[in-house]
């Protein structure tokens, strides 16, 4: 009567060995490690960039352990820190600005595991050191932008169309558009409706003046906000990679905040920097009556810029437009001859100072240059073909689809779709984050040494295997979280412990019961079969109303409590497979094969 | 070893005006100081800077108090944290202070003094997070009650349910109450424990009720104060040990976890020595309030047609 089929022992004995092999990588610690990736999004990490790396090291005696091509990104790992720095600093003076270098921590597990995917756990930043900020997106902002840009199309839009009005105007997030007669407004609204078709349109009249009032239809001020959090978010990329982070996390978080988490990033103040410039675009004349030559002060009047190639560019000091009268830039193709373009959307006041500045230089070169940190750059720098009008420009020529991309994204990158504002920020420090290891695993392993003496002496050999299937309970759990890389924080670890604790329950309900049975009088198997029987119902109400707990925890919770939440519904499922089902082989095993059981140890 | 061998039940249900009247004064005490004195909310929900600096020598608080006046920040709240060489610097939120460069300003400002300080941890919460996370906090606590009522409905009875989270929301009030007692800083991982006690404790109620349902099964003839009596006697032996053995979990955290998990596994603490109470205590005692009895088990066997010879 108590004794399982073998494919349930071979079951529960799978499940143990995928438990120990996943749990394997957390005991074989990190080795610092340099970490290369490209700066842009058109660079790629490949073989020739591995080959690269390894010469360079190669070159100046230093033999990394291990080096590998790791998604877009080549990692070399060393024995010691040292070793580390010196391959980082030279690496950083060989490969340039194109790639970022960057300092990690990397498994030593052997290549075995390795190849099998299994990770040690991904470590929170209250656990390994590092900043994580969340940002929020100012949508007003993002809106008023639109809103405003939108007035100033109106207008020109009217005035292509000769249609007589008094004024365009923006209160809060109204556009009112003045008329002198019903006539010309029912003429302008017709034509507003057809042009801009985000807009609500509503007539209104007051004190004899005809106006229409316009204002942005909701999937609209949806699409303008989820807008300005994508191009805030790819802004924030290209930040934080000068910064030299390894594994950077950014984030989407609700509708209109950003996280940003930057492992092992100590100096927040330079961070804080990075992340809130505002970097500016501007558009110039290309000075063709000169040569640039490298090192020469350059002539009166003129800048000199690199483009992206690297060549030397001299530049016109006079700005002809900035950055904030883009509206948008978008890769695309140009409709006739089907090569790559990149097109771009100048605002009511861009496009006229626009249409001016292409009129009087139609065959010249003018550059668009993009400014950050103080330092300027040459984004592109196309020939002005003919004068250009209602603010839609076309930039072609010599460029793949890629690169069209990799133009717009810096057009519309130049400055942030929305202000952001730092709204939390927590700092841990790298030695704070060891000792809360430290305490976490310390906290755990007296417990658990604590839980297991009393189980033991209270239930004999049903405390012994109550204890052993808890042992099992905390190896699959972590081997659970190591394969899911859920992020481990510190309130994850006394997750651990809590549930460990909550799970010598269904053991101690079982233990219980089987007593009970006994004093009752049935024979042990009997009772063991009974215990375990009638205490499953129980152990899985409990569980449950503790699961909708930690359900409701990860929904609402935020940062370390998710992690909490995450560890508690994971420790649950585990701790019901090994109360239940490893126990109970492990009794079957002992106690099932003897017919004739007098007496069984259980206190 | 066999701790509890208790031959007779317990007579808990006849208790049960005592008992009641017990819950009932703590209950009216932890909201009389929740009311008064409120809760102490830590910078989660505040909103303020928190900044752990450790110093290689003895801190001198007073040294630093002054330094931080000459940036105006007079009114930071300066404390040893853990031990002489752990500082804790503390400011309210206020408007118009850039806020997220402050914790720079402080540091930068101190290690004038002392070159040599490590900047442990800094914590910056912006007025509008807290508040969404005392938003959030409220909207989880309703749907774990929520959850858990649904639940035991469906399992049980909705007379189960409703007097197991009575039970237990009875707990939540009393942690609430001693962290407003003491002032201890209510912070997101000290929510984290209610929540997580709110969701165990009902576990403690479940299995008496589960007793309770199988005696109306078993025990036929007997009156619903002598079920109830019997099942809390049973379970009184597992009751204990299970929450010995949480305690013991949750006891090195109290006293190994470091500051973090202090008034978390505090929280705990609290909630697990309650729930035992309040399961047998409240939730029983409730139960025959609102009438529990067989035929919510035991639907009346309809009389089925017989041929007889």
């Amino acid at each position: 009567m108590n004794q399982y089929p073998l494919w349930k022992y071979l079951l529960i004995l799978a499940v143990l060995v995928v438990g120990v092999i996943y749990t394997l990588p957390n005991f074989y610690g990190e080795s610092p490690a340099v970490q290369v990736s490209p700066m842009h999004a058109g660079l790629k990490a490949d073989n020739a960039l591995l080959g690269r790396v390894e010469s360079i090291l190669k070159a100046a005696s230093l033999s990394p352990e291990l080096t590998e091509l790791d998604g877009n990104s080549v990692k070399a790992r060393f024995t010691d820190t040292d070793s580390q720095m010196k391959a980082k600093d030279l690496l950083v003076a060989q490969l340039g600005d194109d790639y970022v270098v960057a300092l990690n921590l990397l498994p030593r597990s052997p290549q075995w595991l390795a190849s099998l995917n299994a990770l040690p756990m991904y470590l929170g930043l209250d656990l390994r050191g590092g900043v994580h900020f969340l940002l929020q997106v100012d949508m007003k902002a993002a809106l008023n932008k639109s809103l405003d840009a939108t007035a100033s199309d109106i207008r020109s839009a009217l005035r292509e169309q000769n249609i007589a009005y008094s004024g365009v105007s923006r209160d809060g997030d109204v556009l009112s558009v003045r008329f002198r007669d019903a006539d010309a407004r029912s003429k302008g609204e017709a034509e507003i409706s057809q042009r801009f078709t985000d807009y609500a349109l509503n007539d209104k009249e007051e004190g004899g003046v005809f106006l229409f009032q316009a204002t942005l239809k909701p999937e609209a001020v949806h699409r303008i906000q989820e807008s300005a959090v994508q191009q805030n978010l790819v802004t924030l990329r290209n930040r934080v990679n000068e910064l030299g982070v390894a594994e950077p996390v950014i984030q989407q978080q609700g509708p209109d905040r950003v996280v940003v988490q930057l492992p092992g990033v100590q100096d927040t103040a330079r961070a804080k920097d990075i992340l809130g410039r505002t970097a500016t675009l501007e558009v110039r004349m290309v000075d063709e009556a000169n040569q640039a030559v490298a090192g020469a002060q350059p002539p009166f009047g003129d800048d000199v810029f690199r483009d992206r190639s690297g060549k030397l560019m001299l530049v016109k000091k006079q700005v002809i437009l900035t950055g904030d009268r883009i509206n948008d830039a978008q890769p695309g193709f140009d409709s006739r001859t089907n090569e790559a373009a990149v097109h771009i959307n100048l605002d009511g006041v861009g496009a006229r100072q626009f249409k001016d500045a292409t009129r009087e230089n139609v065959g010249k070169r003018m550059a668009i240059i993009l400014f950050e940190k103080g330092k300027g750059e040459i984004v592109t720098a196309p020939v002005i073909r003919e004068e250009i009008g209602g603010g839609r420009v076309q930039i072609t020529g010599s460029m793949d689809a890629m690169e069209a991309q990799n133009t717009a994204l810096l057009l519309r990158a130049g400055a942030l779709a929305a202000p952001m504002e730092i709204i939390e920020e927590r700092t841990v420090g790298p030695s704070l984050g060891a000792e809360n290891i430290t305490r976490g695993f310390d906290s755990t392993k007296i417990g658990f040494i604590m839980v297991a003496i009393f189980m033991i002496a209270y239930y004999l050999m049903f405390g012994v295997i109550s204890v052993l299937s808890l042992g099992a309970n905390l190896l699959l759990l972590i081997a659970l979280l190591s394969m899911l890389q859920a992020t481990l924080t510190l309130p994850g670890m006394a997750g651990i412990a809590l549930t460990l604790g909550m799970a010598i329950d269904a053991n101690v309900l079982i233990n219980e019961r089987i007593r009970e049975e006994l004093r009752n009088g049935i024979t042990p198997q009997a009772a063991i079969h009974a215990g375990y029987d009638r205490a499953f119902g129980t152990i899985l109400d409990s569980n449950v109303t503790t699961f909708i707990a930690g359900i409701a925890l990860f929904m609402f919770g935020s940062g370390p409590i998710k992690g909490f939440a995450v560890v508690l519904c994971l420790g649950i499922m585990t701790s019901m497979f090994s109360a239940v089902l490893i126990s109970r082989a492990m009794v079957n095993l002992i106690y099932g094969r003897k017919a004739r059981l007098a007496k069984v140890a259980i206190g | 070893m066999e701790l509890f061998r208790i031959k007779h039940d317990i007579p808990f249900m006849s208790y049960g005006r005592y008992t009641t009247s017990i819950s009932l004064v703590t209950f009216l005490f932890a909201v009389f100081f929740l009311a008064t004195k409120g809760l102490n909310f830590g910078v989660d929900f505040t909103g303020g800077t928190v900044i752990e600096l450790h110093y290689q020598q003895s801190a001198d608080i007073p040294k630093i108090r002054a330094q931080l006046a000459t940036i105006n920040l007079p009114d930071a709240l300066v404390q040893n944290f853990g031990s002489s060489h752990d500082v804790l610097i503390q400011v309210p939120a206020k408007q118009n202070i850039a806020g997220a460069k402050l914790s720079e300003q402080v540091v930068d400002s101190l290690r004038k003094q002392d070159p040599d300080l490590e900047k442990r941890r800094v914590e910056f919460v912006g007025s509008q997070v807290g508040k969404d996370l005392i938003d959030n906090g409220e909207l989880a606590l309703i749907l774990v009650s929520l959850g858990i009522v649904g639940y035991l409905w469906l399992r049980f009875e909705w007379k189960f349910g409703l007097s197991a989270i009575i039970a237990n929301l009875h707990d939540v009030v009393i942690i609430l109450g001693f962290f407003a007692f003491f002032q201890w800083e209510f912070s997101l991982s000290v929510l984290a424990a209610v929540l997580a006690v709110l969701g165990y404790s009902v576990n403690e109620s479940v299995v008496v009720f589960d007793r309770i349902r199988e005696n109306f099964r078993t025990m036929r003839k007997a009156e619903v104060s002598v079920i109830i009596d019997n099942a809390i006697t049973r379970t009184m032996s597992r009751t204990i040990i299970t929450h010995g053995c949480t305690q013991m979990m949750v006891g090195a955290m109290l006293f190994l976890g470091g500051e973090t998990l202090h008034y978390f596994a505090m929280a705990l603490t609290i909630g697990i020595l309650f729930s035992i109470y309040s399961s047998v205590l409240v939730a029983s005692p409730l139960l025959m309030l609102l009438g529990v009895s067989r035929e919510d088990f035991i639907k009346p066997e309809k009389n089925a047609e017989e041929v007889l010879p």
